[in-house]
């Protein structure tokens, strides 16, 4: 059965079933008790207190004993109350979750779930709350997924849930306003698997995480004026579905990557050069990114609005990459 | 498992017995390091392992220990396997982390040993964890992390005691101070006494001679046990001294951050001829014979490094497992793709 719900209330349903599935799974974080967290509701009524666990303001120490829990057999749930609190937590994410398991030779495994909320800008939260920081936990080789609908939320935190090695979960900064079908049953969506979002013939846009809404509604919009455009949705940024990308890019040879994080070494830059790799033979046009500009998220809205990609870039670069025919420059425009 | 030959492993010969392994394990492993038959550098333990020996004298074996970058001492008292010490320091698939992790990162999951740790102050909340989930699942265990005084200024180690402190978790912190983080002296680098930050945050807390292992096992086993009780974390000071310089690299050289005069001072507290003045004076090595201990023990360390010289080096082609316990198609990815 589907219902229509929201985001946080599928990440809430994700959590409840598999708390009620595996009891070794405790969720661990700032403000999590007492209905402040929509995605925690009715955990502590339901599993105890000692299934959800209110941290001091320690993020360190946090992803640390998350760790610690691990090790000895929980299976913890870290909430990052906002995606730039991973920061103060890097030496637990990078050098300790991380890099533990291949340093310990198979002893053990780490099963541990990163929630990393508020990703992304939304709206004036500026330099120190708006970050996309998905690039540097998947350079660190964390496991992660950036879901983008309600549906595939609740599907890859379930299956990130099921497992054995860290993972982390990307949530948009504006997944409260987000609706969409969710399944009532717990099916997870197994990690490593991108989804055709919409099909197209011209041009293929490859959209990543909280900017998969904005490319379906430059979509439609260009799809008035007969330009139709294929977008593909990763889902899962380690592992890649390489194979789905590549099929994506293949439908239309024409490619265009729409992601918020950093335009240097961020997640395009490695969708491209994955592209670069594997699919040399099936471009018809030199790809375009657009990506967040390499500076910190200045505050003032018009000044927000020229570094983060909108949808006036994608609709601009998709335009060029669509007219596009050898002897254009191959700088973007 | 811990290696007490055929000695009461309660006796102060025992204790003795065990620093005097964890010697002899170290000078051996400068000898290999010179030899190049250990890769980088070692942290020594030399001098500080009363506090070691102490502590897990009062540990079961079901407890857990974090390290630090100076960790041999910590994870062969816990019970780690000397020889799969030698092959893990050699880069042998037979090694505790199957060559993977080296000195810095040796661990024995099975002797609750949660690993030696390259960031200083890290194993902290680790340990912590472990404690916590011990204390959530009902069972009675204690975690102990091993950190210098180095650590005392690392952030997550605060976060950590307050965390303790406020959960009253089975958990009691040894900082072995030896007065020097690397090179910087603690009189220049720290406030106060470090034991009184953690009664600050309401921690039984206690600093003991470090170079004393009865002292430090009496200490240790009251704060071990009031923890293991459920009656809160404990924070345990050894004050202690590395006879030698941070790393096997500072051999032969003198950045002159210590005196000559300071390091014999020291040296004449050397933990193993403390013990060893003990029980010649209460006459307590019964029928036990000092040299045939030492010859015992020399021959466990000649025997553990013939056997880690003959494992076998890992496959290269296995570089990219336990990277992840569930893999991918193209995850890890190797260097060509």
């Amino acid at each position: 059965m589907t219902r229509e719900i929201g985001y946080l209330e599928a990440l809430n349903e994700a959590l409840l079933a598999e708390m009620a599935r595996d009891e070794s799974i405790v969720l661990i974080g700032e403000n999590i008790r007492g209905g402040f967290r929509p995605e925690a509701m009715g955990i502590e009524e339901a599993f105890g207190a000692n299934r959800i666990i209110d941290m001091p303001i320690s993020e360190a120490a946090m992803t640390g004993i998350a760790t610690g829990q691990a090790l000895a057999g929980g299976r913890p749930v870290v909430h990052f109350q906002v995606s730039s609190l991973i920061f103060p937590a890097f030496d637990q994410l990078v050098n300790q979750a991380a890099k533990l398991p291949l340093m310990l030779g198979g002893q053990g495994h780490i099963a541990a779930t990163y929630l990393v909320m508020g990703c992304g800008a939304s709206g004036g939260r500026a330099g120190q709350h708006s970050d996309s920081p998905h690039a540097y936990l998947v350079h660190a080789g964390i496991k992660s997924v950036a879901p983008a609908t309600p549906g595939d939320a609740k599907g890859l935190l379930i299956s990130a849930l099921r497992e054995p090695d860290p993972v982390a979960v990307f949530v948009p900064a504006v997944a409260g306003a987000i609706r969409g079908p969710v399944e009532a049953a717990a099916d997870p969506i197994p990690l490593g698997q991108g989804v055709v979002r919409r099909a197209g013939g011209d041009v293929t846009i490859v959209a990543v995480g909280q900017m998969v809404a904005d490319a379906l509604d430059v979509a439609e919009a260009l799809a008035g004026e007969g330009i139709e455009a294929l977008v593909w949705d990763p889902r899962s940024l380690l592992p890649l579905d390489r194979d789905g990308l590549a099929a994506a890019v293949a439908a239309t040879g024409r490619v265009v990557l729409f992601d918020d994080t950093a335009r240097t070494c961020g997640i395009a830059a490695e969708l491209a050069a994955t592209i670069a790799e594997r699919c040399h033979g099936s471009l018809k046009a030199p790809l375009r990114r657009v990506t967040r500009a390499d500076v910190t998220l200045p505050y003032s809205a018009p000044l927000e609005a020229e570094v983060l990609p909108g949808r006036g870039h994608l609709e601009a670069a998709v335009r060029e990459v669509v007219a596009w025919v050898p002897g254009s420059s191959s700088v973007p425009g | 498992m811990i290696e007490d030959g055929n000695l009461d492993p309660t006796s102060g010969v025992a204790l003795y017995r065990r620093m005097l392994r964890l010697r002899r394990f170290e000078e051996r492993v400068v000898e290999l390091l010179d030899a190049n038959e250990i890769a980088a550098h070692a942290h020594e333990y030399v001098g500080q392992e009363a506090v070691a020996v102490g502590v897990s004298a009062s540990l079961r074996a079901d407890d857990v220990v974090t390290s630090t970058h100076r960790g041999h001492g910590h994870v062969l008292a816990k019970g780690a396997d000397m020889a799969a010490m030698f092959a893990e320091l050699m880069g042998r698939e037979s090694g505790c982390n199957r060559g993977r992790g080296g000195s810095m990162h040796i661990a024995d999951l099975s002797a609750g040993i949660y690993g030696a740790n390259g960031i200083v102050g890290a194993g902290a909340p680790i340990a912590c964890g472990a404690a916590r989930r011990f204390r959530d699942s009902g069972q009675d265990r204690v975690a102990v992390p091993f950190f210098g005084d180095g650590a005392m200024n690392q952030g997550v180690l605060l976060e950590s005691l307050n965390v303790a402190a406020i959960w009253r978790l089975p958990v009691v912190f040894v900082c072995e101070n030896n007065l020097y983080a690397i090179t910087s002296p603690i009189s220049e680098m720290a406030a106060g006494e470090l034991y009184e930050r953690a009664a600050g945050f309401g921690l039984a807390s206690e600093a003991v001679d470090g170079m004393d292992v009865l002292a430090v096992r009496e200490a240790a086993e009251r704060l071990i046990e009031r923890a293991r009780r459920g009656e809160g974390a404990g924070f345990l000071e050894c004050r202690t001294y590395r006879f030698s310089g941070h790393f096997t690299a500072e051999r032969g050289r003198d950045f002159g951050y210590r005196t000559a005069a300071e390091i014999e001072d020291w040296r004449r507290r050397d933990p193993l001829d403390v013990q060893a003045r003990r029980l010649d004076g209460e006459e307590a090595w019964g029928t036990a014979d000092r040299a045939a201990i030492s010859a015992e023990v020399a021959a466990e360390v000649e025997a553990a490094v013939a056997q880690a010289r003959a494992a076998p080096w890992p496959e290269p082609a296995t570089a990219r497992d336990h990277m992840y316990a569930r893999t991918y198609p193209g995850l890890p990815a190797g260097p060509r793709g």
